[in-house]
């Protein structure tokens, strides 16, 4: 479980215009490499000083590249992280305002209080 | 000694600039409300003729990040660029330059450190919306010097309520012991109820109006007793899940002071979410002078 690398994923390409492009047209080929190439960079250093012990599980790395939202929640992704990216990859589809804020929205409808915890 | 010339606690809605600058067909059917009650106010804030801002906000996952995440943090720095891509992406918000008053930054620190609020501070800070919301709204000519003021409400562990007061309340002390002749007024933007990537977001209200009923009316009389009797780190997750953002308009009463009765209140129903403003003049109105 590591809810604190799923949270960098999301962090780090939502930040990255090349890489939101990226995630929303490839997402096996984004989730792997970011995995094997950005998962252990630590953000304020340089690469020879990377971590070493960071990588996802395979239900995480099959949530990240399904677009399963739903199942990030679940697994306790921080919602504003995973909210924006998705916003960004998928409102441009809406055919209305909201559109796919509101469904994003009622694709949760079955979560009740408390919802999963999202400390790291 | 420095003056604090105006309070204010105000939610930043990162909408506001798209669909008040919207026009013709894109201009959305509650922007001219919208707008109306932002320039009114304004003009809660250019009465006070502040020379300084102190602004309270919440970084959103932009520069403070889960490696190395602060729970309270002043910027001190003679400059502070502002917006990030992602802003300027979702929701149009332009990029931003705005100067530090380096002076008050480091007096606040320092007497911060003394008081016991083990602050951090940032040389090179990148500030988002929940400080340039209330730029756009309040000042848009972004023209005066600020001291920005971050607090974690978004990364847990986090603080608790009564901190956020209590540092409101420091906050105040502070500004006051400041040995200069300048204006301050001291602005803090937070949340009433808010579901962010929940199932109850995007609704056609906030997700919890009786919490913003009861929210507003703290705020408005300076209830802090009944404010901090109600709301714990747990209690917050049930009105919505961002909405210990409200904790930053509890830092706000804290500034303001116990029992003190805001001066102008207003509030507006959006979707999603509901707008709430609050100004006092902790000098009463009447010491506002030929400012007005």
């Amino acid at each position: 479980m590591s809810k604190y690398l799923i949270d960098k994923f999301l962090y780090t390409v939502d930040r990255d215009p090349d890489l939101v492009e990226r995630y929303r047209s490839e997402p096996a080929e984004l989730v792997t490499w970011w995995e094997a190439a950005r998962a252990n960079t630590v953000l304020n250093c340089i690469t020879g000083e990377s971590s070493t012990w960071l990588r996802f599980t395979d239900d995480e790395r099959q949530a990240l590249i399904a677009h399963d939202h739903v199942r990030l929640f679940e697994l306790g992704a921080h919602p504003f992280l995973t909210l924006t990216l998705f916003i960004a990859m998928f409102e441009r589809d809406n055919k209305e305002p909201l559109e796919y804020q509101k469904a994003f929205g009622a694709r949760l409808a079955h979560f009740d209080l408390p919802y999963p915890d999202i400390a790291t | 000694m420095a003056s604090i010339v105006a309070v204010i606690a105000s939610t930043h809605h990162p909408f506001y600039y798209k669909a008040s600058t919207a026009t013709g067909e894109d201009r959305p059917p509650f922007a001219d409300e919208w707008e109306r009650k932002i320039l009114a106010f304004r003009e809660t804030l250019t009465r006070a003729n502040p020379d300084v801002l102190v602004m309270v906000g919440s970084d959103h996952f932009h520069q403070l990040w889960l490696d190395n995440m602060p729970q309270f943090l002043v910027g001190k720095a003679p400059f502070y660029d502002a917006n990030w891509y992602n802003e300027e992406r979702e929701f149009g918000l332009p990029r931003m330059l705005l100067k530090g008053q380096e002076d008050l930054s480091a007096h606040i620190l320092r007497n911060g450190l003394d008081e016991g609020f083990d602050l951090a501070f940032s040389n090179e800070l990148r500030i988002d919306h929940s400080i340039t919301c209330p730029i756009i709204t309040l000042r848009p000519e972004a023209d005066l010097p600020i001291v920005p003021i971050y607090t974690n409400i978004f990364a847990p562990p986090l603080p608790q309520p009564s901190r956020f007061v209590k540092l409101g309340e420091t906050i105040r002390q502070i500004v006051e012991q400041w040995p200069s002749h300048l204006r301050v007024a001291i602005i803090g933007t937070g949340h009433l109820s808010l579901e962010l990537g929940g199932p109850r977001q995007f609704g056609p209200h906030g997700p919890d109006p009786e919490f913003d009923r009861k929210a507003v009316e703290w705020i408005a009389t300076g209830d802090l007793d009944s404010c901090l009797r109600e709301v714990s780190l747990d209690s917050l997750h049930s009105p919505g899940n961002a909405t210990h953002g409200f904790m930053d308009f509890m830092l706000m009463m804290g500034v303001a002071g116990a029992g003190a009765k805001a001066d102008y209140v207003d509030t507006l129903d959006l979707f999603h979410t509901m707008e709430a403003y609050f100004t006092w003049y902790p000098n009463g109105s009447s010491a506002l002078g030929g400012a007005r």
